[in-house]
């Protein structure tokens, strides 16, 4: 990351989201609102599919084997109100407020996977922000990719904490670039936790006065600087893989919108051009061109889910994007000798001239994918 | 941007360029304002109307020549050298017919596009909006094709003779990140900041087609093209290029700067070659160097800029008064069967060179009809003899084909290059 964070939250977020903060008078208080939700390993059943807006209330059975999680969510799948680790034959009761739209109760048993899902639609004053159902989709498919990265990224790191642990410096070297692809493929949905951020991804030359250094690039400077792993280090391991494990639990509940993707698509260029065309982001590992192709995949798989949308309120928008993704892609695979694996050259040895052709290859896609988040609103 | 979006941007906020202009520009433009007119205009090339100057008006982007050539000098220079990225004919074309219509609009003193402010907040402006607020300085913007672009969109053919490659100049030592490019635009206006921003977003209408190969801000005019204003003088303080042309000279213009009808293709016809060199100069030993020494380099005093023997700078030289390797001996026409050049350059300056030596020299911009018979002779001859050389280096360089004027409205930069019909 760099000093100056790029905020996947931008203004835009608040107008295209369906605010729960306004509380809405409740018109029908009756005892009636509350929903019945019964869940088991293989159904979750509800009473009402439909309530006014307002306070609603979930009362919730677990009549399954396994310990579930009961959600209701947004169309996009953002959570409005969730319970997590509700054990097999007991029972809870959530409390949420929403206002008039369409939602989803989902049950997961074993709290994993899509889970069991029922629509629930909430009437009533308030209209409901009109959206675009394709956006909700992307919203939601790109959702369930951020979980995704985040799900894989965990068992590579514990390969790099474990490495560390044993003070194997070759192993953790070899395990190092790899468990940073999932992050750095979804840098700005992780970079809007700013907590966990400077503590996993803060390089040296951004620290403030005063503050400990930990994280990757901390461990990087060990490994290939130093040369060594002691005790410190060590320490500074487990506490990356505790803090990357918070990630992975919270970064389900980031606030998305289909303009926040298209601007993180874009910020994940801005990280290239910033960081890491100028070998500033891998300064001791090189490892640069890692990080660049994840930004790359991460900026793709916003830009290929929001696609359907920009491909009718742009086409030549659309086109221009596919040929630039390819082109950037194509740059970049002459530096790995195999287009599946992730082991690109060393970026001490990509020369000055390279250096520009990569840089104008980054400018090619970061103007054009600018214009995204404009193209998506329309 | 429609005419009331147009006028809500003049009414709400800061004034636009353009209504700044409106307001106070034309009234000071020497009295050319058109009726109800924004625009004072500045006359290129072969009209004899004596050109505004100073006022921060704006010089006409239209006509048979291009302005920047023989426009008067502006105070301020931002040059940039192009790579074309695509190899596809029809974007690259489409790219010529947008940075037209974007210099059309900010030589106008108008933002880009559909401006700085007030369209979607969740997306960039289509301008960068620095230049809100500023009067149109002057503004031109010149382009100009380097020999390289010939080889791509089967051009080959329609390369000119005249547009040669440099030799090897004896004591040059050049680098090649500042040097050459497949296509240049020069940036010439009063306010540095309108200079850089209309280079700024050319170049960022151009990402993906084109890319910046190596770009050189200039300042302190090196050379005048109206004869009544001092000759500026060059950062070893001398004044040189008196004999410069004049904007109003028609008959010099079109013996040694203008292409004629027959010179070589015709879609260079009322064009011109520019010749651009990036040259250091040794500022801390030139400082070092005894008075004498110094206008013996030059063939003037440094006072009046008077040649040798001579009391006034206009006074005509005698050759050879001045030592055999004077600058202005070498140089002047007189001494090379009458070879002159359009001069246009400006003095640099890039901070120090972490030795601690002022990173300066001159930005050194010619125009001429045929860089074979401008150019290239001269420097040949300066390179082997011109005293000058101990103390400056050409370090970077490069040649352009710089087509006619964009007639109209209707018209795009490179027409008669790229058009199927031309």
């Amino acid at each position: 990351m760099r000093a100056v964070r790029l905020t996947v939250t931008a203004a835009a977020t608040t107008a295209a989201l369906t605010a729960l903060s306004a509380c809405t008078a409740k018109s029908e208080a009756k005892d009636g609102d509350t929903i019945q939700v019964t869940a088991a390993d293989t159904t979750c059943e509800t009473s009402a599919t439909s309530v006014p807006a307002g306070h609603v209330t979930l009362a919730i059975e677990n009549k399954g084997s396994k310990a579930t999680e009961v959600e209701i969510l947004f169309p996009d799948d953002r959570i409005v109100s969730e319970k997590e680790n509700i054990g097999p034959g007991t029972k809870y009761t959530l409390t949420a407020e929403v206002k008039a739209g369409s939602y989803e109760i989902a049950c997961r048993p074993g709290m994993k996977g899509h889970g069991i899902r029922q629509k629930l639609t909430v009437t009533g004053s308030g209209t409901p922000a009109k959206r675009d159902p394709r956006l909700d989709k992307a919203v939601a498919e790109y959702r369930q990719y951020v979980q995704d990265q985040a799900d894989a990224t965990l068992p590579l790191v514990k390969t790099f904490v474990k490495a560390v642990k044993a003070g194997d410096v070759d192993a953790a070297k070899k395990a190092y670039a790899p468990s940073r692809l999932g992050w750095e493929r979804t840098e700005p949905v992780a970079e809007s936790f700013g907590d966990i951020d400077p503590e996993v991804d803060i390089r040296k030359p951004d620290l403030e006065p005063g503050q400990k250094w930990t994280g990757w690039h901390r461990l990087e400077q060990a490994l290939w600087e130093k040369k060594k792993i002691g005790a410190d280090e060590k320490a500074l391991a487990g506490q990356l893989l505790t803090d990357l494990k918070e990630w992975q639990e919270r970064v389900g509940k980031a606030e998305i919108t289909p303009t926040s993707m298209a601007n993180g698509a874009k910020e994940l260029l801005d990280e290239v051009a910033t960081g890491k065309v100028t070998g500033e982001e891998e300064a001791y590992s090189h490892t640069d061109l890692v990080d660049f192709k994840g930004n790359v995949e991460g900026a793709q798989k916003a830009y290929e889910l929001l696609k359907p949308v920009a491909a009718k309120n742009d086409p030549a928008l659309a086109k221009e994007l596919d040929k630039q993704f390819t082109a950037l892609n194509t740059l970049l695979d002459k530096y790995r000798s195999d287009k599946d694996s992730y082991a690109f050259v060393s970026y001490d040895k990509v020369t000055g001239a390279q250096r520009k052709e990569l840089s104008d290859a980054v400018n090619a896609l970061a103007e054009p994918l600018s214009r995204l988040a404009a193209t998506v609103a329309k | 941007m429609t005419q009331a979006q147009q006028t809500q941007q003049i009414r709400g906020g800061a004034p636009s360029r353009r209504a700044l202009l409106g307001w106070g520009g034309a009234g000071l433009a020497l009295g050319a304002a058109a009726a109800g007119g924004a625009v004072a205009v500045a006359r290129t090339g072969d009209d004899t109307t004596p050109a505004a100057a100073g006022t921060g008006s704006a010089v006409e982007f239209h006509g048979t020549h291009q302005a920047g050539i023989a426009t008067p000098v502006q105070d301020r220079l931002h040059f940039a050298a192009f790579d074309v990225k695509t190899d596809d004919r029809a974007e690259f074309v489409q790219l010529l017919k947008d940075w037209t219509e974007a210099a059309r609009r900010m030589t106008a003193g108008k933002p880009v596009g559909e401006g700085a402010y007030g369209g979607l907040p969740e997306a960039p402006p289509d301008d960068t909006g620095e230049a809100l607020g500023l009067k149109p300085s002057r503004l031109t913007l010149t382009i100009g094709f380097g020999p390289s672009l010939f080889d791509r969109f089967g051009l080959q053919d329609k390369r000119p003779e005249a547009l040669a490659e440099l030799p090897a100049f004896p004591g040059d030592n050049l680098h090649k990140a500042r040097s050459g490019g497949d296509l240049c635009i020069q940036a010439c206006a009063d306010d540095p900041q309108v200079a850089v921003h209309a280079i700024r977003n050319l170049a960022r209408i151009g990402f993906g087609k084109v890319a910046v190969r190596w770009s050189q801000l200039g300042f302190g005019k090196t050379s005048s093209t109206t004869p009544d204003a001092q000759t500026p003088r060059n950062l070893f303080g001398f004044k040189d290029g008196t004999r410069n042309i004049a904007g109003t000279e028609a008959d010099r213009l079109k013996e040694h700067v203008w292409v004629g009808d027959g010179d070589g293709p015709d879609w260079m016809s009322a064009g011109s070659y520019l010749v651009a060199r990036r040259i250091r100069m040794n500022i801390e030993t030139w400082d070092r160097t005894s008075l004498q020494e110094q206008e013996d380099v030059f063939g003037r005093d440094k006072r009046e800029g008077a040649p040798v023997g001579k009391a006034g700078e206009h006074d005509a030289p005698f050759l050879k008064a001045m030592k055999p390797t004077a600058h202005v001996r070498l140089a002047h026409p007189d001494a090379n069967d009458g070879i002159t050049i359009l001069r246009r350059g400006y003095s640099f300056t890039d901070g120090t060179d972490g030795l601690g030596r002022l990173d300066a020299g001159l930005f050194f911009l010619a125009y001429q009809r045929d860089v074979r018979k401008g150019f290239i002779p001269l420097q040949r001859k300066l390179a082997a003899h011109d005293a000058l050389n101990e103390y400056i280096q050409h370090v970077g360089s490069a040649v352009f084909a710089v087509p006619p004027g964009v007639r109209d409205s209707g018209d795009w930069w490179g027409r008669t290059l790229f058009s199927k019909e031309a």
